[in-house]
This record gives C-alpha cells, sequence and structure tokens, in this order.
C-alpha cells in the first residue's frame, strides 16, 4: 500500500461552513436468481472459476440471449417497493466498451428506457426525522467478470503485470439503482447516505430478491460527491467513488470526498472528473481514471433482445406480493410489543425480530419473549460463533414453543424467576422441555406457607437491627431479609410472597 | 460523412488489441471506407415520421424460466484464450495503457 499518496484535505466543520454537499448514490444489486440474466448459466457463489459459463455470457459468435423471467419479474417488484414507476414498454441496449471484464465487448443494460423511473425511498434517521431519497431510475442489467490483478503485491490493480478474468459473474442479473442529486442534506450528508443504502438493503432483503451482502459484493455502492459554495445553485463537479462495500465506507467516503474536495475548492484549485476508488484500509479515496471519450459508450438498442412490455395485470399482480416495508414494520411491532426504542434497537441489532414475533404470536407476552431470547441464548450463540440467535436456536431444536411453556411455569406459580432461568439454561443444555428440566433438576417453588414463615421467623430473629429498621417504616431494608429467606429456602420461595409475610409480620 | 483516417483505425485496432502491421492498416483504411461509404446509402432512406426500428419482428416479452442449464466444462471455455493461467483468462494489464 505504499503507492498510495495523501492528499490534502480540510476538517469537516470547515466543509460545512463554506459548501454545500451534493450527493448521487447508484447501488447495484445482484439479484439472487437460480440463473444468468440471459442465459441459463448458474449463479452460484464462490464457484470453480469459469464453470459457469456458456457461448452466450463468453459474448461467443451465433449466441443468443434471451431474459429470464424471474429477473424481470424481480425488477419490476423492486421498482414498485420503491415507489417507482413501471415502463409499460422498455428495451435493453448495448454498452459498448472495450475491457476484458466483458468478453462480448459490451454490457447489456438499459438506457433511456429503464423498466423502473420516478420513485422514492424515507430513509429514517438517528434523530427520529425521515430524510426522502427521490429514486430516478432502477434499471436492468448484467454483472461483469472478476479480475485478479496479479505481478503486484496486493491484488490492486496498481503494479500488476497482467490479469486473470473468470466470467462466473459476467451474466448475473444486476439492477442498479439511481438516486437524483440529493441537495440540502448538509452536515447529515454521510449519516444520509449510509441510512439510505441500509434502508434499501432491509427492503431488498424483505423483497427476497438478493442476498444483499455488501461484503460479497452482491450489493455495491458507488458515491457521486460535489461542493456547491453556499448561496450558490450552479452544482460543482462531480467525483464517482465507486465499489464502497460496507454501510461504514458509504458514510466515511462521502466524508472523505467532502473534506477532500473541500481542501481543494477551498485552495482556488478545481475538482477533477474522474473516478475515484475507496481504500476500505486506510480510509481514503485515491484517482482512478479520468472521465475522457472513451466514456462515449455509443448505446443502441440490443437487437438480439425483444422488448420487455409488462401488461398491467401482471405489473398489480406483482405489486400485491410486496411486504409491508421493514420501516413501517419495525413501527407497527414496536407500538405492538410495547417495548422501548432502546429495547427495540437491540431486538434489531441482534436480528431477534422474526422470532420474537412467532413466540408471541405462539403465546408468549412480548416482554418475555424479548427476554428469553436475549440474554443467555445470545451470549452462547455469541461465543459458539453462531451466525445469529435464530440459526443456533434451530441447530439445537429450541422453539418458540419452549418460551412459551417457561412463561407459563413463571406465571403458574410452579417456578421464580432465578429458577426459570436455571430451567432455560437446562434447556440450552439440551436436558429438553421446560417442564422436563424443573423436573429433572427438582425445581419447584415450594407452596408450603407453614415452611416460608418459620424461615421468615428464623431470618427476623437472627436480624434484629435489620428488623427494627423495618418496623421504623425502612421498607427497604426489607430486601435484605428476603434474600436470606430465600437463602434460607434454598431457593425454592416465592420471592414475592416471602416480601409480604416479612411485611405483614413486622409492620402489620 | 467524415473521411476514416488512418489514425482512426490505428485508435480502434489498439482499442480491439488487434495489432496491424503498417500494410495492414493502410489496407484496411482503404476497405473500411469502402464499407462506411456502401452503409452510408441508408442515410439517404427518407425516414421523415418513421420510428426507429430496433427488433425486425413486432413481438414482446421472449423470456426464459429461471432454471439451469448445463454451462461448458472450463477447459473448453478456455480452448479459445490466448493465454490461461489458475483457470482464468489471463489478459495484459489494463491500466496505463492505450
Ligand atoms: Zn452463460
Amino acid at each position: 500500500m505504499s503507492s498510495i499518496d495523501t492528499e490534502a484535505t480540510i476538517s469537516y466543520e470547515e466543509v460545512l461552513e463554506s459548501f454545500d454537499p451534493v450527493m448521487g448514490l447508484e447501488v447495484h444489486v445482484e439479484l439472487g436468481t437460480n440463473t444468468k440474466m440471459f442465459c441459463g448459466c448458474a449463479t452460484e457463489f464462490g464457484a470453480e472459476p469459469n464453470t459457469q459459463v456458456c457461448p452466450v455470457c463468453l459474448g461467443l459468435p451465433g449466441a443468443l440471449p434471451v431474459v429470464n423471467e424471474k429477473a424481470v419479474e424481480s425488477a419490476i417488484r423492486i421498482g414498485l417497493a420503491l415507489n417507482c414507476e413501471i415502463a409499460q414498454w422498455c428495451r435493453f441496449a448495448r454498452k459498448n466498451y472495450f475491457y476484458p471484464d466483458m468478453p462480448k465487448n459490451f454490457q447489456t443494460s438499459q438506457y433511456d428506457e429503464p423498466i423502473a423511473f420516478e420513485g422514492y425511498l424515507d430513509v429514517d434517521l438517528d434523530d427520529g426525522s425521515t430524510y426522502r431519497v427521490e429514486i430516478e431510475r432502477a434499471h436492468m442489467e448484467e454483472d461483469t467478470g472478476k479480475s485478479l490483478h496479479v505481478g503486484g503485491s496486493t491484488g490492486r490493480i496498481h503494479g500488476a503485470t497482467h490479469s486473470l478474468v473468470d466470467y462466473n459473474r459476467a451474466g448475473i442479473p444486476l439492477i442498479e439503482i439511481v438516486t437524483k442529486p440529493l441537495r440540502g442534506a448538509g452536515e447529515r450528508a454521510p449519516e444520509i447516505a449510509r441510512a439510505y443504502v441500509a434502508t434499501l438493503r432491509d427492503l431488498l432483503k424483505a423483497l427476497d430478491v438478493s442476498d444483499v451482502k455488501m461484503e460479497q459484493g452482491s450489493m455495491r455502492c458507488d458515491v457521486n460527491l460535489s461542493l456547491m459554495p453556499k448561496g450558490s445553485t450552479t452544482l460543482g463537479t462531480r467525483t464517482e467513488t465507486k465499489n464502497v462495500n460496507s454501510l461504514r465506507s458509504v458514510e466515511r467516503a462521502v466524508r472523505y470526498e467532502m473534506c477532500r474536495h473541500g481542501a481543494i475548492l477551498q485552495a482556488g484549485g478545481s475538482i477533477l472528473q474522474e473516478t475515484r476508488h475507496w481504500h476500505e484500509d486506510t480510509g481514503v479515496t485515491t484517482s482512478g481514471r479520468p472521465k475522457s471519450d472513451a466514456d462515449d459508450y455509443r448505446y443502441f438498442p440490443e437487437p438480439d433482445l425483444v422488448p420487455v412490455a409488462p401488461p398491467q395485470e401482471r405489473v398489480e399482480e406483482l405489486r400485491a406480493t410486496l411486504p409491508e416495508p421493514p420501516a413501517q414494520r419495525r413501527k407497527r411491532l414496536q407500538s405492538d410489543w410495547g417495548f422501548s426504542d432502546l429495547e427495540m434497537r437491540d431486538v434489531l441489532n441482534a436480528g431477534l425480530v422474526d422470532l420474537i414475533g412467532s413466540t408471541v404470536e405462539a403465546g408468549a407476552t412480548p416482554a418475555g419473549a424479548r427476554k428469553w431470547w436475549s440474554g443467555e441464548i445470545a451470549r452462547r450463540a455469541n461465543t459458539d460463533g453462531a451466525v445469529d440467535v435464530a440459526t443456533y436456536a434451530v441447530e439445537r431444536g429450541i422453539t418458540p414453543a419452549h418460551v412459551v411453556e417457561l412463561e407459563g411455569l413463571v406465571k403458574g406459580g410452579r417456578l421464580n424467576d432465578s429458577m426459570a432461568r436455571q430451567v432455560w439454561e437446562g434447556v440450552l443444555d439440551g436436558e429438553g422441555t421446560p417442564t422436563a428440566v424443573a423436573d429433572a433438576r427438582g425445581l419447584e417453588l415450594v407452596q408450603d406457607d407453614g415452611a416460608l414463615e418459620a424461615a421468615v421467623d428464623t431470618v427476623i430473629a437472627a436480624n434484629p437491627e435489620v428488623a427494627q429498621k423495618v418496623r421504623d417504616g425502612k421498607v427497604q431494608a426489607a430486601g435484605a431479609l428476603i434474600g436470606q429467606v430465600m437463602k434460607e429456602m434454598k431457593g425454592q420461595a416465592d420471592a414475592g410472597k416471602a416480601r409480604e409475610i416479612i411485611l405483614a409480620k413486622l409492620t402489620g | 460523412m467524415a473521411e476514416l483516417t488512418r489514425d482512426d483505425v490505428a485508435h480502434l485496432a489498439g482499442l480491439a488489441r488487434i495489432d496491424l502491421s503498417d500494410a495492414e492498416l493502410d489496407k484496411m483504411v482503404g476497405e473500411l471506407g469502402i464499407i462506411l461509404e456502401s452503409v452510408a446509402v441508408v442515410q439517404q432512406a427518407p425516414i421523415e415520421g418513421v420510428e426507429p426500428m430496433s427488433h425486425p419482428m413486432p413481438i414482446v416479452n421472449v423470456t426464459r424460466p429461471d432454471v439451469v442449464r448445463p454451462s461448458l466444462a472450463a477447459d473448453a471455455v478456455l480452448a479459445g484464450a490466448p493465454a490461461a493461467d489458475q483457470q482464468r483468462f489471463s489478459v495484459p494489464r489494463i491500466l496505463d495503457e492505450d
């Protein structure tokens, strides 16, 4: 990484004093179809190089592409979910360029007739406000091959002597979602960029059209950024930072480019319109290739493919398959479950929403579902390196019904809270259902009030000073006595009942 | 229409990675010129009020189901490659070249 020269930047505060950022975000999503956009080759991630290619995706002479029906449907569903208009008639176009990642020497894309256009996505920000991101278009295209640059030290293009190309990815269906220039974001620009990509990711996941794994490249973001001097309405020259592949990087890349542009403009320089490369490790962008006449892609309608003209009824059928938008669903569930913002955020971060949902449906209280699926099981899942709690639970045969049963044992008065915790640990250890664990471990509250009263008497006699405090009206001192009683009862007592008896004896 | 120059052909050959000798360049300037001239005849067609056609047949929505079909074997894929390494197409490095 020695070849990267660090460019001048100014502080974020300085940028905001003099400039307003304008952003445009382009997100590429690989669809989760079984086959490629125009041929029947498989799309499995991580296959041996060049084993998922055929004459069509290699662009061999005479090969005839045919559109993947599922990919078109996914594109329409994405467009609808983004509140877009769906084209009644549109075509594919050839984007001509010479670059070895596309063996055909053109990429089949859409040009001035995107399948979806003019939409928006509302994005919730941390401060509780909402920012509306206007969507310019969502169009269908195909992914390119993957190049491995060899001869250099880091696998990067600089210093490489040659490149090795694998075409397994070439032809995988992509949807490119392009925003309109986002103005007025001000200091929130980096946060908005991140929140937009996160919201879009959640939406695509809910649509079940892509696995949206940024780290595997199935969702990639290009960040266009320019600065306008405050008070100006003329757009500045923009740079396009390519392949920003994590939510955190989206935020950092916007911020970095703002500070870099700011330094150049403040020194009286001008921005070079170019592609920039984002470096996740160092948190900077470096110059890629300048925009030039090589960007004349000579688009023309693809003669090997016929137009796509989705009938209105079909579009409406697809609209009916749209899931409740994730942000809306979250709000509804939070209100249904009565969770605080903090509780809901924890539940979301832990990926527990669906599990809690099915547990509540099975008859548990939301608070109980949240309590038992967080805590101990989350700790164990984490220790065992499980992907998430839900996967961990399924692997161990632990179901929502177990939580319902455990809660029932507490409500029915058989277990107190600390016993329930022991029982749950037994369940997680694979000892069986909550009832079976409670039976096997002999866990059961003593229902005999006589034994409890005797224990209270013993404890009061042994702690005369504490007892006196309670008699004098310091009710909170009773806590110490309750602890003693529970100890005396070897934990098998109802703490609430113990408290009642203590107070009755000392203050009643 | 502007005349095709020898520089144009050299530039195109470079983009397409076709190695042309000086003699071949001279020959191609002439041949491509004739092709362009011949095709240019269509520019005289009266197209006022005629929609551009991108496909000869008035059909739409030709699709295929999302079902996997066999791909080629990797050695068949690479058979036409000038160079291959690690089961991949080996190509000259791309940047800093024109
Ligand atoms: Zn193929």
